[in-house]
């Protein structure tokens, strides 16, 4: 049985196979509409998210499975003081697979040591976003045609944003990547990825603070939130949240080719103005997510549609 | 050796660990579990050593199978581990560092589900030897082991 709780579980060769998955799923939905009858997702929610929970729950839906779950700590039992591995020991036995997004870095780790169904990390604290790098490379991979030979700027969040740290992660296994790292001295990259992930896989980056110099170099402009339940103070976290905004006049800077992507949600980061422009692709990278978690529910079930 | 730094007799089957960092045989005491080992032990302090200046050495006395020693190579692999049996040293146990250790360190990180989750193993991996840097298994959270 496989989990999945890292984009590095699965090989460059097994991502290729999921990511083209996810693309004949993309180009004839119907095909897999009756897929997973039969089939339960549980998704165990321990902190609000409305975008990851309602994505693995469409892609659910879309194969033809069902749904179940919380939403929030307070409305499970982990608010009468019950384990995370108590909690998934119960869950096994009501469900196929699972999805889980915890505030605690490691929770789906500790899960998937006692669960008997796959688990998918649907995001644990400020460590881990697995589901979000795949629908990251999906969408890169369908807009760009390659995942290889690209300058990918990552900017706002670099410190707590997990989404930047699993996509560098996922990345580096390509051949001819280069980073641009565009954050504020308070929330680069932190080291332990400069050090074992970037420099251990000799991937040349730069890290800049201005976004304005950042532009014109780049194939892929991957915007983050600063998000205020990563700070322990307010004050820091005020100081910090407008910190890059991106407009039209920066996007005059870019290329023409570039692409915008967000994880989402986004608060002021990106400005409204810029959703015209084609080359804001983030609301595409949202229907990609969901494409890319039915073809992830598929394999860990390992189910196959002829 | 031990005979002249303090005898304490001879044990028949069991370990004696020789050249360790004055003042941390307690730790090592603790680490070993041997507080619940119903085995005997001698703990010398402060031993003169040529070599160390001053050193601790423990006599352990149990059945060589008993006892789980990998977790010395984390606190001090130069470490001198003598395996004892019928009374004589039979083998001189070099020690490396564990891939992984469990219950020695805690995890800090205040983000870990370490930090509530009840009964679970704090559990460190050597990710980089060449730098005895240890992660937490769970947040990745790092540890280096001093040198």
């Amino acid at each position: 049985m496989r989990h999945l709780m890292s984009p590095l579980d699965f090989s460059v060769e097994e991502l290729d196979k999921l990511l083209d998955l996810a693309q004949d799923i993309e180009a004839d939905p119907a095909k897999y509409s009756h897929a997973c009858e039969g089939k339960k997702l549980a998704t165990l929610f321990y902190e609000p998210s409305t975008r990851t929970r309602l994505s693995h729950e469409a892609a659910m839906l879309n194969l033809g499975g069902s749904v179940m779950g919380f939403s929030s700590a307070d409305s499970s039992s982990a608010s009468k003081g019950e384990s995370v591995s108590d909690t998934i020991r119960t869950v096994s036995c009501y469900a196929d697979i699972c999805a889980m997004r915890h505030p605690k870095e490691g929770a789906p780790m500790v899960a998937c040591q006692h669960s008997s169904i796959p688990v998918i990390n649907a995001g644990d604290g400020g460590h881990q976003h697995p589901t979000q790098t795949l629908t990251d490379l999906l969408t890169i991979r369908n807009l760009k045609g390659r995942l290889c030979d690209m300058t990918i700027g990552l900017c706002g969040d670099l410190k707590f944003g997990r989404t930047v740290h699993s996509l560098i992660n996922a990345l580096v296994r390509y051949k001819g990547i280069r980073f641009i790292l565009i954050s504020p001295e308070e929330l680069r990259l932190p080291e332990y990825i400069r050090h074992d992930v970037l420099d251990k896989n000799d991937i040349s980056y730069e890290e800049v603070v201005r976004l304005e110099d950042a532009m014109p170099h780049l194939d892929i402009l991957y915007m983050t939130r600063v998000q205020k339940e990563r700070f322990f103070n307010e004050e820091d976290y005020v100081r910090m949240k407008d910190f890059y905004i991106l407009d039209r006049s920066k996007m005059k800077l870019a290329p023409e080719d570039m692409y915008v992507l967000h994880p989402l949600p986004r608060v002021n980061e990106i400005a409204v103005e810029v959703d015209d422009d084609p080359r804001a692709a983030y609301f595409r990278q949202v229907q990609y997510g969901v494409y890319v978690r039915m073809a992830l529910i598929l394999t860990l079930l390992d189910i196959h549609v002829d | 050796m031990v005979k002249n730094t303090l005898n304490v007799g001879r044990i028949s089957e069991g370990f004696v660990l020789d050249h360790i960092e004055a003042g941390r045989s307690m730790d090592i005491y603790k680490y070993l579990h041997l507080d619940k080992l119903d085995c005997c032990v001698a703990i010398i302090k402060n031993a003169k050593s040529s070599k160390m200046g001053k050193k601790d050495i423990m006599k352990i006395e149990c059945p060589i199978d008993f006892m789980d020693l990998d977790i010395l190579g984390f606190i001090d692999h130069n470490i001198t581990v003598n395996i004892v049996e019928n009374e004589e040293i039979v083998e001189k146990k070099q020690l490396t560092l564990p891939k992984e250790i469990k219950n020695v360190i805690r995890c800090k990180n205040p983000r870990c589900i370490t930090s509530i989750e009840q009964g679970l193993e704090h559990i460190f991996v050597l990710t980089d030897e060449e730098n005895q840097i240890y992660r937490c298994k769970y947040c990745e959270e790092k540890y280096r082991r001093r040198s």
